[in-house]
């Protein structure tokens, strides 16, 4: 700071300006306290909110459709969806899902494009069967016209171009960073092979497949690149290259090994190569366009598909519309969780208020005693709540039992009131009652019993004096309890899993269900992300009606 | 229950005492009559027997023999229920004996108005005990699940309902079997051993994080404070099913899905609130001018701590302990997704035998666990009472 000001600035005891020793001391101060936050903030960073925006990066993530059919995806970019895609494309699909049936990975992308369009994964599961007996057409033909081509060690040779050759690196690294997109894992290390540079350029196609082959050899199954004979897919790109006539001649002025054998390869009669229809005959369901279009759609890395789904909409090639009528659940779950939640807030707001009045203006030795019956359910264990609720609500339960003994109920037309949404309402208003309770009271302690006198003697009747005076002050109670409580029963998943069947369940139960059952990770991701927002939403107002640091414990 | 009386109690007239009290009676008599096959006869009858009772009490004996005309009608109500019902019949019998003994009187001699202001009208005091009532029935609906879990666990059947033995006060029907399954069932001790090696480490995790970071968000010159404590209670406020998808998906990137170290990690996050708010509440009343005057007399900062901050704040420190031990010990959701079969806990394990309803273990368990947390309630009640005491000497 630049003080030059008449007086000059006041200084402390050392001599330096005021202004800066006390800012010095301010900031020390502030480190000290960030210091002692530092390593707890650094902790729920890692252990919960990194696990939330992973949650969210997986609603809308997507890769799994690019990185198993990279060449598909990049040929259906212009298919214009109005029928069966073209031998190209058939092509790039077959080598595709050649690599991808090697790495076991080709089911996976079947499952998951079957959460869009069901039927798609047995389409895979069976063509991926049948790619190696597609190719081995081809690795038949070549074979005959030369034993050679049997030979893993004439194959390393021959695609690493000789001895000396110049290297294509790039090739060797783009297919082996593919590799570690489809294995999701880092591979690094000299694999014993590089595609020399001027045999990728004349074979394109050969070189690719071998260099996937090579990669995957050495890193996935630990094997010696120079002592694996190569997947039929290699033969098969091997006849793609020779049906161009150009490789021909470019052959013709080939110096490098086996450079013989391919002119040879190259002259005689190959089979036709047919992907299309050889892929339509390993599964007739690969002529169906809308497949097709399911692939397309969700090729892209991202995509908005688990949220239109938890939404119960779709994407159509005529954009995003709503699901038929049958498919539609999410909307009636959601539906379901806001009505069942708003149920029990009401009943624990029409339960609690009596208890927290009661509490409130008792002589403190008798609401203390009471208070502790208000404090046992809320301190005893969620599960034996729970328990204790499957008991008293059964068919033959506690509830049912002394009715049929009193004789209200007929022993043969006992009540249901388990595995609908009556046994989930009764049992979550009781375990959140506690939380309405709790609120309300330390509010409505602070209203003066005094008010309600003076109204009264002021002429107002009872219900006026409570209803003008008393009741408007008590509102704040009303909201903090209420706002905890529908935000506690939103989420909820134990109780309505167990007292809830199937009509009483909650969105969480859904997402509980993706998770662990139908392993949809990316829709339960999505549908969470949605439960997320509305808590959040919640609980900033929440903060702005009660502020976070006025919540209490016990 | 004041001691003293608002209003002088006076005896109400006839006419209106025996038709409240042969109401009451007759209510009564709804039930046993129901339970005998007609409701309209036992209304009836309860109404009549009861209007004659309170005739002879009030008028015939009057009150100078109260105490033993309420003896007698006791007595009449159990062996009335021994003749119904036989033993739970004297249980019953008991109850409504004592009620109603002092009932008559309470009515009769319109003891009710006692402890009431004299000017309220005769609606008001109807509306006073009414809410009474209502409140009463609210508190049964909260207690009664809890209780009713205990006597169903020393059930000698497999079944989680109460058998005729039981009803019957048979001790054939009552057995410690299921305690002795708790004990014995390698399962189940494994799931408590879990739960065991789970919380206190989650809860000591929790709690060493949380003081640190409570005190420093109590100095005043934090920045960002609120953003800081919006993350820090995160936790609790965003739904379980939400936290566990989350910890699921990330922690099986990282490799620790399923492991014991994972479970801890996870637990000892929704823990941390808990100890967060509980000590930053006790830290509002902490006097800063105590820290300052340990510094003056050459106390250095850790010194300061343990011997002049950490003694005031520790009953804080211990409820916010046990709120985290009792989230975790308690906790289901997460462990069912962190952990895998290997970490399987007490909760975990009661919530899977609830879904398949295998065998009233559960309630055995869930006894034990009601035990512990009426200990845990009763520790934490006389930790708030002594950190107010405390609070109280210190000056300022």
């Amino acid at each position: 700071m630049s003080d030059t000001t008449q007086t000059g600035p006041m200084l402390a005891a050392d001599g330096t300006p005021l202004k800066r020793s006390l800012r010095r001391a301010l900031r020390a101060q502030k480190m000290r306290a960030l210091a002692l936050i530092a390593p707890l903030l650094i902790f729920v960073l890692l252990t919960f909110i990194a696990p939330i925006v992973d949650m969210l990066f997986r609603s809308v993530e997507n890769q799994i459709v690019g990185n198993t059919l990279p060449m598909t995806v990049e040929e259906l970019r212009d298919w214009d969806a109005a029928d069966t895609p073209d031998e190209q494309v058939f092509r790039a699909l077959f080598f595709d899902l050649f690599l991808a049936a090697e790495a076991k990975e080709h089911t996976k992308l079947g499952s998951r494009l079957n959460y869009e369009e069901s039927g798609i994964s047995s389409l895979f599961r069976t063509s991926g069967r049948d790619v190696a007996d597609i190719g081995e057409v081809f690795q038949d033909a070549l074979e005959e016209i030369d034993p050679a081509f049997e030979e893993a060690q004439v194959w390393a040779e021959m695609m690493s171009g000789g001895a000396g050759a110049e290297a294509n690196t790039r090739l060797l690294s783009n297919q082996i960073g593919r590799l570690e997109q489809l294995e999701s894992s880092a591979f690094n290390g000299d694999i014993g092979f590089v595609p020399g540079a001027e045999i990728s350029e004349i074979l394109p196609n050969t070189a690719r497949a071998y260099a996937a082959f090579a990669g995957f050899t050495y890193f996935v199954d630990g094997d010696v690149v120079a002592e694996e004979e190569p997947w039929e897919a290699v033969y098969a790109a091997l006849a793609v290259d020779l049906e161009d006539p150009a490789t021909a001649t470019a052959l013709a002025s080939y110096s490098g090994p086996s450079a013989d054998m391919l002119r040879a390869a190259a002259a005689a009669e190959l089979p036709p190569i047919d992907m299309k229809a050889a892929m339509i005959d390993s599964n007739k369901d690969w002529a169906r366009p809308n497949f097709w279009e399911t692939i397309q759609t969700y090729s892209p890395p991202y995509t908005t598909g688990y949220f239109l789904n938890a939404v119960d909409m779709e994407k159509t090639p005529n954009g995003i519309a709503l699901r038929s009528e049958d498919e539609r659940i999410y909307g009636i779950l959601f539906k379901r969780t806001m009505f069942m939640s708003l149920m029990i807030t009401f009943s624990c707001v029409a339960l609690g208020y009596p208890i927290a009045w009661l509490l409130a203006n008792l002589p403190s030795r008798t609401s203390n005693l009471l208070m502790i019956l208000v404090l046992l359910p809320f301190w005893t264990s969620l599960l034996v709540r729970t328990s204790a609720w499957k008991v008293m609500l059964q068919q033959q339960g506690v509830i049912n039992d002394v009715l049929v003994w009193l004789g209200l109920v007929a022993d043969e037309s006992r009540l249901v009131m388990i595995n609908n949404q009556f046994g989930t309402i009764v049992a979550m208003t009781h375990i959140l009652l506690p939380f309405m309770i709790l609120p309300m009271y330390s509010v409505m302690q602070t209203i003066p019993q005094t008010y309600l006198r003076a109204a009264k003697s002021l002429g107002a009747t009872n219900w006026t004096a409570f209803w003008r005076v008393y009741f408007p002050q008590s509102v704040p109670g009303i909201g903090a309890g209420s706002i905890l409580v529908f935000i506690l029963a939103i989420g909820y998943y134990i109780t309505p899993e167990i007292v809830g069947g199937t009509t009483g369940t909650f969105i969480s139960n859904r997402i509980a269900y993706h998770i662990s059952s139908s392993l949809n990770w990316g829709l339960a991701a999505a549908l969470g992300t949605i439960l997320l927002a509305v808590v959040l939403i919640l609980y900033w107002a929440y903060d702005k009606i009660v502020g976070i640091d006025n919540v209490k414990l016990g | 229950m004041n001691g003293f009386t608002l209003t002088p109690v006076e005896t109400k007239p006839l006419s209106f005492a025996l038709p409240v009290i042969g109401a009451a009676g007759g209510f009564a008599g709804l039930f046993v009559g129901t339970a005998h096959g007609s409701g309209a006869m036992g209304i009836a009858i309860g109404a009549v027997a009861l209007i004659l009772l309170a005739y002879l009490a009030l008028v015939v004996f009057g009150l100078g023999q109260e105490k033993v005309t309420r003896w007698g009608i006791f007595a009449l109500f159990v062996i009335t229920g021994f003749l119904l019902a036989a033993l739970p019949g004297i249980v019953l019998g008991v109850l409504s004996g004592l009620f109603f003994s002092w009932f008559i009187f309470w009515i009769g001699e319109g003891r009710y108005r006692a402890n009431l202001a004299p000017y309220l009208t005769s609606g008001q005091v109807l509306w006073h005990y009414t809410f009474r009532v209502i409140c009463g029935a609210i508190f049964v609906f909260l207690i009664t699940p809890i209780l009713v879990v205990m006597p169903l666990s020393f059930n000698a059947q497999n079944f989680f309902t109460f058998t005729p033995e039981m009803l019957r006060f048979d001790p054939a029907g009552y057995s410690l079997k299921h305690y002795q399954d708790f004990f014995t069932s390698s399962g189940w001790q494994q799931a408590l051993r879990n739960s065991l090696a789970i919380a206190p480490v989650a809860t000591l995790l929790s709690v060493s994080f949380g003081t640190l970071a409570a005190i420093g968000l109590s100095s005043e010159h934090v920045p960002f404070r609120r953003a800081i404590m919006a993350i820090l209670i995160s936790p609790m406020i965003v739904p379980l099913i939400i936290s566990a998808a989350g910890m699921y998906f990330f922690y099986s990137r990282i490799g620790l899905q399923g492991t014991y170290f994972g479970v801890v990690l996870a637990h000892a996050a929704l823990g941390i609130p808990f100890v967060i708010i509980t000590v930053t509440a006790t830290l509002v009343g902490f006097d800063r001018s105590l820290t300052r005057a340990a510094a003056n007399m050459g106390a250095d900062p850790v010194t300061t701590f343990f011997r002049v901050q950490m003694p005031l704040i520790l009953p804080g420190v211990i409820s916010g302990g046990l709120f985290a031990f009792i989230t975790s010990f308690d906790e289901v959701v997460v462990v069912l997704f962190v952990g895998s079969a290997n970490q399987q806990t007490l909760p975990w394990r009661m919530f899977t035998g609830l879904r398949e309803q295998i065998s009233p273990t559960i309630l055995a368990v869930a006894t034990i666990l009601v035990v512990i947390s009426i200990a845990l309630l009763t520790t934490l009640e006389y930790l708030r009472r002594r950190s107010e005491r405390l609070r109280g000497m210190s000056p300022g």
